[in-house]
């Protein structure tokens, strides 16, 4: 019993006293928060200061930082964030889906399956290669033109399936890239078991590959929230549409700034979570 | 007595580099072979060519008299006889120990996760991995990853086991209790052969022991032969360093 106290020893003195090497790292550090404290602090100030100076301030404040107008707009522009909503959660789904889908048509190998392989890389390049907003008016006008009957002439329908269309392409591409991460060794592990090549996609690839791809999907799904607001040009009322029908009303443009703080509540707590995981998976690596 | 495992005049080349120059070799039922050379003298390429992970460019593989290397040839059922283990041990590290050891007996066997249990359990128990079955591999020590590979391997139940180099890549310490399972192996009569730096345990357990040089066997024998009384130089050479 002896040995106790004599292990228990360091840890009690780095618990009271600290070590030289902790004293100096605690001065570093508190040297660093007071450096950063006074830069930041300046540079705001610099901007409070100034940019009233400006001469247009006071019309811009007007237009564009209308507190009365914010209220009056605010809940109806939430209302229509719910569509947004709504798009968002029935195309990231059918997204997640059909990128997959392409994503394993370009990595079949069989002769015989060689159209679907033509067909994932001509699908990846011509809806990588298009501007997402020229989809949408493609699909989003050109279909319903062919005189479909109700509610098969809603753009709301068509808009959605191009932001479909073009964001498989991106996910298909993330997950293809996944699948080539995995390292050619788990290959051989599997194919020396005896297994078959699409049960060793199926439970050693793939399994691993889009563990490894879900941060960089995350960004494509944040990236995708934002281009909702395109539909707005064919048609369906969502925020960005909505914010434009109040700016009318009111002959005001607080209604888009309302609009982007609504983006913003969404998409900031994203993308830091995406960062975050991605800051675990570098970690998890090294 | 014929051969569990035979080749004949086998050559494998990456693009121009030559890693087997025609290998002649014969593995007899239950018999336990080491392969020994330096590093880049064709050890690993010729036991990945023993269960057709590499396609051979020519020369001939006997499996129980037939011939395994024609070109084209479904490779699985062949690999479910030969095992393989690897350095890295290449366990899958999204599956726990016991699903990595289920998980081709299931898909290619079509056995159930209850039908294999018990079985499962006894090799885990019996390679002093009991209760490690619902660990992930990166809670386990080296070790113990290249026991579950092991273990994976035999759950196939085949009947010639390949091992490359399988304890290069453990701490000293661990390296023992790896060992330990291929004595038990051994003992059992398992037909192995084994790519290895261990000359200790070359010497201690194998029948035959063939030193590879720049893709060619230059030299085979029982070891307590090759290790004393080398006749080539470069065999001489070799064992002066590493012995």
């Amino acid at each position: 019993m002896e040995e106790t106290p004599l292990q228990k020893d360091p840890a009690e003195h780095s618990a009271t006293t600290p070590t030289r090497r902790e004293v100096y790292e605690a001065g570093v550090r508190r040297r660093s928060i007071r450096i950063a404290l006074i830069s930041t602090v300046s540079v705001i100030l610099a901007i409070v200061v100034l940019v009233p100076l400006a001469p247009g301030w006071e019309a811009v404040q007007r237009s564009f930082f209308n507190g009365r107008v914010f209220a009056e707009t605010f809940p109806g522009l939430l209302e229509a964030f719910l569509m947004n909503v709504m798009i968002f959660a029935w195309s990231a789904p059918l997204i997640a889906i059909t990128g997959l889908a392409i994503a394993l048509c370009r990595d079949t190998r069989a002769p015989a399956l060689f159209p679907l392989r033509l067909f994932g890389i001509a699908y990846t390049d011509v809806f990588r290669g298009l501007p997402v907003v020229l989809v949408i008016y493609i699909i989003g006008f050109g279909i319903p033109g062919l005189g479909l009957p109700r509610p098969w002439n809603s753009p709301y329908i068509w808009g959605t399936l191009a932001l479909v269309l073009v964001y498989s392409a991106y996910v298909a591409e993330v997950i293809r890239s996944g699948i080539d991460s995995i390292h050619q060794s788990q290959r051989s592990a599997a194919a020396s078991l005896g297994l078959s090549d699409q049960d060793t996609m199926r439970f050693v690839v793939l399994p691993q590959a889009i563990r490894n791809v879900v941060p960089a999907n995350m960004n494509l799904f944040i990236a995708l929230q934002k281009d909702v607001a395109l539909l707005s040009f064919i048609g369906p009322v969502e925020i960005f549409r909505q914010a434009g029908v109040y700016k009318s009303l009111y002959a005001n443009f607080t209604p888009y700034v309302g609009a982007a703080l609504i983006f913003l509540a969404l998409t900031i707590p994203a993308t830091r979570y995406a960062d975050y995981l991605m800051n675990k998976q570098n970690r998890a690596r090294s | 007595m014929t051969a569990k495992l035979s080749l004949r005049g086998v050559r494998k080349r990456f693009d121009d580099h030559e890693v087997c120059k025609g290998i002649d070799l014969d593995v007899a039922e239950g018999e336990m072979v080491c392969l020994i050379g330096a590093s880049g003298s064709g050890k690993s390429t010729l036991l990945r060519c023993m269960n057709l992970l590499e396609p051979i460019d020519d020369g001939t593989i006997w499996l129980d008299g037939k011939d395994i290397s024609e070109p084209g040839l479904d490779p699985q059922p062949v690999r479910q006889q030969i095992g393989i283990v690897f350095q890295s041990y290449n366990l899958f590290p999204h599956m726990t120990a016991a699903e990595n050891v289920m998980l081709a007996p299931r898909r290619v066997r079509g056995l159930s996760r209850e039908d294999l249990r018990p079985r499962v359990t006894q090799l885990f128990t019996r390679f002093g991995l009991g209760d490690r079955m619902e660990h992930y591999p990166d809670q386990l020590s080296g070790g113990q990853q290249q026991r579950v590979a092991i273990i994976r391997a035999l759950a196939m139940e085949p009947q010639i086991m390949l091992f490359d180099e399988i304890t290069s890549a453990l701490d000293p310490e661990l390296v023992g209790e790896v060992l330990d399972v291929l004595r038990d192996l051994r003992k059992q009569g398992m037909t192995m052969v084994l790519a290895t730096h261990e000359m200790g345990f070359a010497r201690e357990l194998a029948d035959k022991v063939c030193f590879l040089d720049a893709g060619r066997i230059l030299e085979q024998g029982p070891p307590e032969v090759l290790f004393s009384e080398p006749r080539e130089r470069r065999t001489k050479a070799f064992l002066s360093r590493v012995l």
